[in-house]
């Protein structure tokens, strides 16, 4: 029995494939050599069995997407995760937002973030640090990205560097990428007791 | 086999500029998605997506984005891929018909990807379904809509970067 998770929730859903996975045992090299790449290779997941499907994308998308949330200097790990939260919230990626808000939580020990943004969306209101960093994202995430040389300044006044800019567009920007793909190809679940 | 890096080339990163400097530390990263570019746009296997069609899509999702400039880039690779002798074999009458309800459904699903993601549902994927596309060119469509639209995004912000350093 399983019921669609509609709503944003830190409790990890499992991510429902609309699209047949890639049976391991019919894979081709090609496809095991791009789906090797993810970190955890114990048990594949069937987000990353479906993205087998084109593996010449999934070789070049995996490492890209860890350079980009845990390359080492830059923006902090956790503003990352803020970054990715924006634009799961502008796309409504319900299970984006539950891996990488549950995330965000680990990573400052704390939950009143995630919940006030859970619960209000884009119009969340947070500490000016937080509530900077989780404006841009938004912003960026809007289809035209509607960011201007304001919204770099505002990022400047609270005084992120340049590489610190970059990685908050980087991180912001492949969760454009990302939810195009965990919200479109499937839908999370939970499992009813 | 890239010419260079897109990405750098249209935003005008400039030789020892500020950004050039910090985007030294993201080199890996802006080869990764040079990358992701020659796999999505010009693929060794394009399954049933042909580089003249993700180059016209791609040119169109800039479009929507406000790109006009990465819009432009894609015209001419969907111009270069045109050119190519193979692509210009006449279509059968009758694989017309069939021709534009998969183009139609393509457009339509590109569309919904680029402006509004969050209104995707299973009936989406159903509908590409019905229209005789496979599940591995889905796939390979959903990577191409979400590619071009990380893609603008990184431009994006590099670019208003750029303009006040």
């Amino acid at each position: 029995m399983t019921a669609i998770v509609h709503e944003f929730t830190t409790e990890l859903p499992r991510w429902s494939p609309y699209i047949t996975p890639v049976k391991l045992s019919e894979a081709t090299p090609e496809q095991f050599d791009a789906m090797k790449v993810t970190p955890s290779n114990k048990s594949v997941s069937d987000y990353v069995l479906v993205l087998a499907h084109d593996p010449e994308s999934l070789a070049q998308r995996s490492p890209l997407f860890n350079a980009i949330m845990y390359g080492n200097d830059g923006l902090s790990r956790a503003e990352r995760e803020l970054g990715a939260i924006g634009a799961s919230v502008v796309n409504r990626c319900v299970y984006c937002a539950a891996v990488h808000g549950s995330r965000y939580n680990q990573l400052t020990k704390g939950t009143d973030v995630v919940e006030r943004i859970f619960q209000d969306g884009v119009s969340a209101k947070l500490a000016q640090h937080e509530q900077v960093i989780f404006d841009f994202s938004v912003k960026l995430s809007h289809t035209p990205p509607s960011i201007t040389e304001d919204d770099i300044e505002t990022l400047r006044n609270i005084e992120l560097s340049d590489l610190e800019i970059v990685d908050l567009v980087l991180s912001t920007a492949i969760f454009g990428w990302a939810n195009r793909l965990m919200h479109t190809l499937g839908q999370p679940v939970k499992t009813a007791g | 086999m890239s010419e260079a890096n897109i990405i750098e080339e249209l935003v005008g990163v400039g030789l020892g500029s500020p950004l050039a400097h910090a985007l030294l530390a993201r080199t890996d990263i802006m080869n990764l998605s040079q990358a992701s570019y020659d796999a999505i746009i010009r693929p060794r296997e394009p399954g049933g997506v042909s580089h003249a069609e993700r180059a016209a899509l791609a040119a169109r999702m800039a479009r929507q984005n406000a790109d006009e400039s990465l819009a432009e880039h894609y015209l001419a690779k969907l111009r270069e891929a045109r050119a190519d002798p193979k692509l210009s074999e006449p279509i059968g009458a009758e694989e017309i018909d069939n021709y534009s309800k998969r183009l139609n459904a393509i457009v339509r699903h590109m569309d919904l990807l680029t402006r509004e993601p969050k209104k995707a549902t299973r009936a989406d994927i159903t509908a590409m379904q019905d229209a005789g596309i496979t599940e591995p060119d889905i796939v390979r469509l959903s990577e191409l809509a979400a590619f071009v639209n990380y893609q603008v995004r990184v431009i994006a912000g590099l670019k208003r970067l750029k303009d006040i350093l």
